[in-house]
């Protein structure tokens, strides 16, 4: 439709605010009146914003894949060889990625329980008591702490008490940090589960049990999934908690066919951070290939969570 | 402890006798009578804030879950105090189901849904048979039977509230509540639902809250008509006037019920 089929429609006259002039109507707007520069440089404005919040993240995953897949060239050895030593040439990590794989599960295993049945105390039992309060603010407080006062923690807690850096040392330190994150999520999602669901549960002769269970629960699945996988990304990431619980070894946590748990335990998180500082090419090499598995380790958490979180809906 | 029966009419399967029912410091509901009979339609009419759907969800015990909430009088099902101590709401809510405004299905399969019940009491016989049964009965089975395994919430509004009446009644209940079942559906969703419920009082006895008079008329063999009384201050409802639907239209004893029906009350 060009603007013709109304006679006596104007184009773009400044003063035209009404878009009422001499008695004629003109449905169009000007280019150049106050209020459409200013929504014109506000979507501008929205755009540069958007761009450069994805400055960093672009230009991480860029590096990552040019200087951690460089080293990989096709060769898959160095995610089951151990890391190298001083000058040695080659090499790889694969006990950093059982370590993390471990301690990560470890920690999912202490906190998604935990974090789980506490959501349900906040958000079906006793939302409004003062104990929910406390446990609210705390979580809330918990989810902004230095993550290497969870290491300090762990630590005390742990180490301290068994007398050895170990992978449940650094377990513990991660689950610290995760379990705030899980409740708050899973409160949220199960809060979105809406009235008229639970009335038509009760209504079916649900126990409050049977309800949180059988409905609650399985209808928030997907948000709480949302929460553990967030939790477990930014556990796999941490490298602070674990330098002082876990440790680092050049050994396998696996010898022999015997897991030995309790002993110095390597992450992918301390391998980049102690290989990026040393000043050897191969050293520093293997830091940018392990953070590239890092990430794409995160990343298949995040996509098969998805998935499991898509597939009840 | 409370095995004394109350009516002289034996069909009456709930006789409820409220005396006052508060929300915390507010009276709600006041005065009401309402014996629900066997086999019949018994519907509950009047304005917004009347009590009427307080009314029907004290009668299985819905209204427990609202904090503050309190009753006094008597709710007996065939001849038990339903509000007596050694009552367990969660077992009487099995033998009076529920339908709800809102159409409310779980997320899960349309099969799930109906099977829900019959699962939670868990039932020994053939589910399948039953949801089948269940669904039949809802006048909803031929328009599923394809693809039970679909989610509940993936029909339109009409269908996921006929689901709502199967999964309620695929457990046999003796008594069937419905509060406002159609205010949320289109005219032709809601012409379906009420053949459905004059299909269903051969085997269930059904309490109806409406917003709508035509409905009560076309469906309510009973009327119960709720006012409210603001004399003091509050907003309280109460049963102004109760009877066969055809008396209650047609010749109403109340001046209320006379100026409700004729439309001129607000």
């Amino acid at each position: 439709m060009s603007p013709g089929t109304v006679p006596a429609v104007e184009r773009g006259v400044a003063n035209s605010a009404t878009g009422l002039r001499g008695g004629t109507l003109s449905l169009q707007r000007s280019p150049l009146e106050r209020r459409t520069l200013l929504s014109a440089l506000l979507t501008c404005g929205a755009w540069a914003a958007a761009i450069l919040a994805s400055i960093p993240l672009v230009s991480v995953l860029y590096m990552l894949v040019v200087r951690g897949g460089a080293r990989f060239d096709f060769r898959w050895d160095m995610l089951v060889e151990l890391p190298p030593a001083g000058f040695e040439t080659g090499g790889g990590f694969g006990n950093a990625i059982v370590g993390t794989l471990v301690m990560v599960g470890l920690a999912a295993v202490i906190s998604v329980p935990v974090g789980i049945f506490c959501a349900v105390f906040l958000a079906e039992l006793g939302p409004h008591s003062t104990l929910a309060r406390a446990v609210r603010f705390a979580a809330k407080t918990l989810t902004g702490l230095p993550s290497i006062l969870a290491g300090v923690f762990a630590y005390a807690s742990v180490v301290l008490v068994t007398g050895t850096y170990s992978a449940p040392a650094g377990a513990m330190a991660l689950a610290v940090l995760m379990v705030p994150t899980v409740v708050l999520t899973a409160e949220e999602a199960m809060k979105m589960v809406p009235r008229i669901t639970r009335d038509a549960a009760y209504g079916m002769g649900c126990t409050r049990s049977q309800v949180i269970w059988k409905i609650v629960l399985p209808t928030a699945l997907p948000g709480i999934l949302t929460g553990v996988m967030l939790a477990v990304a930014r556990a796999a990431g941490e490298t602070a908690p674990l330098l002082f619980t876990a440790l680092f070894s050049s050994f396998w946590l696996v010898e022999h066919g015997a897991v030995r748990l309790m002993q110095p335990t390597a992450s992918l998180a301390v391998l980049i951070y102690n290989f990026s500082g040393m000043p050897f090419e191969n050293q520093i090499e293997l830091a940018w290939a392990a953070s590239l598995v890092l990430v794409l380790l995160v990343l298949f958490v995040n996509i098969a969570s998805r998935l499991l979180g898509h597939r009840r809906v | 402890m409370n095995g004394h029966t109350t009516t002289s009419d034996g069909n009456v399967v709930i006789d409820c006798k409220l005396q006052q029912v508060y929300y915390g410091e507010f009276l709600a509901v006041r005065d009401s009578h309402v014996p629900i009979e066997k086999g019949k339609i018994t519907g509950f009419i009047g304005p917004s804030g009347c009590g009427k759907s307080t009314v029907l969800r004290s009668l299985n015990r819905m209204n427990d879950l609202i904090r503050g909430f309190r009753f006094q009088g008597h709710v007996h099902f065939h001849g038990q105090d339903v509000y007596a101590n050694n009552v367990d709401p969660v077992v009487l809510r099995r033998h009076i189901g529920m339908v709800f405004q809102q159409p409310n299905p779980f997320q899960m399969s349309i099969f799930d849904n109906v099977a829900f019940g019959l699962r939670l009491n868990r039932y020994r016989g053939k589910v399948s048979d039953r949801v089948e049964q269940a669904l039949g009965r809802a006048a909803l089975w031929d328009e599923v039977k394809d693809k039970l395994k679909n989610n509940g919430l993936s029909l339109s509004g009409g269908q996921q509230q006929r689901l709502c009446i199967a999964r309620a009644i695929a457990t046999e209940p003796s008594v069937l509540l419905m509060d406002e079942p159609c205010s949320a559906l289109d005219p032709i969703a809601t012409r379906r639902i009420e053949e459905l419920m004059i299909e269903l009082k051969r085997n269930y006895t059904i309490a109806i809250v409406t917003h709508n008079m035509q409905q009560a008329t076309r469906v309510a063999d009973t009327t119960a008509f709720f006012s409210v009384d603001m004399s003091k201050g509050g907003r309280t409802g109460y049963l102004v006037e109760m009877g066969p639907t055809k008396e209650v239209f047609e010749n109403p004893q109340q001046k209320l019920t006379k100026d409700y029906i004729a439309g001129h009350f607000s």
